[in-house]
């Protein structure tokens, strides 16, 4: 290797180490501002951290988690969609009321996000309900079988569901 | 290294491969498409809203992967000074642009009908937004600066900064509670899919990897080619043009 060329070699490894370094900082960087702003990234609580941490009535939020089974009940009254329904996360419960339409993924037992804030009475009034949809997908035929044969039970569900 | 970084190689050879992966870019998409539409069952849930998914999660997998591609090879470029990676570099972006577009376009169409809403401001989706972002930052460097190597440079830190953002949408669903749901391919316990459903996916992503890999050579091929007519007309023209 001439001078020249180990001067050119000296360098690009400079050059390595430089961004190496800069980008070990900013991941670093990077990671604290993420962690520091955990609270705000978080899109909804589940009910046991509502029930923690106390959230006052009338402070808007979401709140997220299944759908109780057995929880549901719409009502109409005077043209108005009234739904009723439970948040569970398996721990705490979160009663729930809505006004509206509800997506097509709403189900007992499967996830939801709603956004609203809890009344006097501790009851959470939302004004959008939105259905979160898990990572599982399956054939019609397949869980058509299963419900038949019995051994059918709901992944998300609470384990005493026996649909 | 030095030997595939020089284009008139990579000119001979890309001509080489170009037949091979434009047939199997096709060939890919129609057996992807008869399995996506025809042969994979309809959901238990969604029905067949579900086959979406075999455009939406090829599309988000390129655009994350394009990204990917893009910050390597500026990476490349920016110690080793290779021209022909500058060029990779430059050549892949406007593609994954268009991917990322299109994963956040069809998510949105799905969205709507299955949570609700079109859009919800998520860890999973505003980081894919902001990957969109990115990659027009990175092409509105490369239109802005006229001098090719103060591009080249910038670009690439562009790119390689951005690069924390790919690993942030990859565990977004798991780092925060979001809307979006987990990963169903790639997690530990193998996927949580299966049958002719999983087989049109892998067929779908397969076809949308070699179109990548198609188009980005023919991408590579006219940049090239408008860097040597640029060239030539300037020794034509001493120095104008």
């Amino acid at each position: 290797m001439t001078k020249k060329g180990l001067k050119a070699g000296a360098r690009k490894k400079r050059r390595m180490y430089l961004l190496l370094t800069s980008l070990a900082v900013l991941g670093l960087a990077v990671m604290l501002v993420l962690s520091a702003l955990e609270d705000s990234i978080r899109l909804f609580y589940d009910p046991t951290e509502i029930a923690e941490k106390g959230i006052k009535p009338g402070q808007n939020f979401r709140l997220g988690g299944l759908v109780e089974n057995d929880s549901f009940e719409a009502q109409e009254t005077g043209g108005i969609l009234v739904n009723k329904f439970t948040v569970t996360d398996g721990n705490e419960t979160v009663a729930v009321i809505y006004e509206g339409l509800l997506p097509d993924l709403f189900r007992e037992g499967q996830g939801v996000v709603a956004e609203g804030a809890m009344n006097g009475t501790g009851v959470f009034v939302a004004t959008e309900v939105l259905a979160k949809h898990d990572e599982n997908y399956m054939p019609k035929e397949v869980i058509d079988s299963l419900k038949k044969r019995g051994e059918w039970q709901r992944t998300e569900a609470s384990k005493d569901d026996t649909p | 290294m030095h030997k595939f970084a020089n284009p008139a190689r990579f000119m001979r050879l890309s001509n080489m491969f170009l037949p091979w992966t434009t047939g199997l870019t096709l060939l890919l998409f129609a057996v992807g498409l008869y399995y996506a539409l025809v042969l994979a069952p309809e959901d238990y849930q969604m029905g067949n809203t579900y086959r979406i998914i075999f455009i939406h999660v090829p599309a988000a997998y390129m655009a994350q992967f394009g990204y990917g591609v893009i910050a390597v090879a500026s990476a490349v470029g920016f110690i080793w000074k290779h021209p022909l990676a500058d060029q990779a570099a430059r050549a892949t972006a406007p593609m994954g642009a268009a991917f990322t577009a299109l994963a956040l376009l069809t998510g949105s169409l799905w969205g709507k009908p299955m949570w609700g809403t079109f859009w919800i401001w998520d860890a999973r989706l505003t980081s894919m937004l902001i990957l969109f972002f990115l990659y027009l930052g990175y092409i509105a460097v490369w239109q802005t600066i006229e001098d090719h190597v103060r591009a080249a440079k910038i670009a690439s830190i562009v790119a390689m900064v951005g690069l924390v953002n790919v690993i942030i949408i990859k565990f977004s669903v798991d780092w925060w509670n979001t809307l979006h749901q987990p990963a169903t391919l790639m997690r530990m316990d193998g996927p949580t899919i299966g049958g002719d459903m999983l087989a049109a996916l892998l067929l779908m992503i397969g076809a949308f990897n070699m179109f990548f890999i198609t188009l980005l050579m023919w991408r590579i091929q006219s940049l090239i080619l408008r860097r040597r007519i640029r060239s030539l007309r300037m020794q034509i023209g001493g120095g104008q043009g």
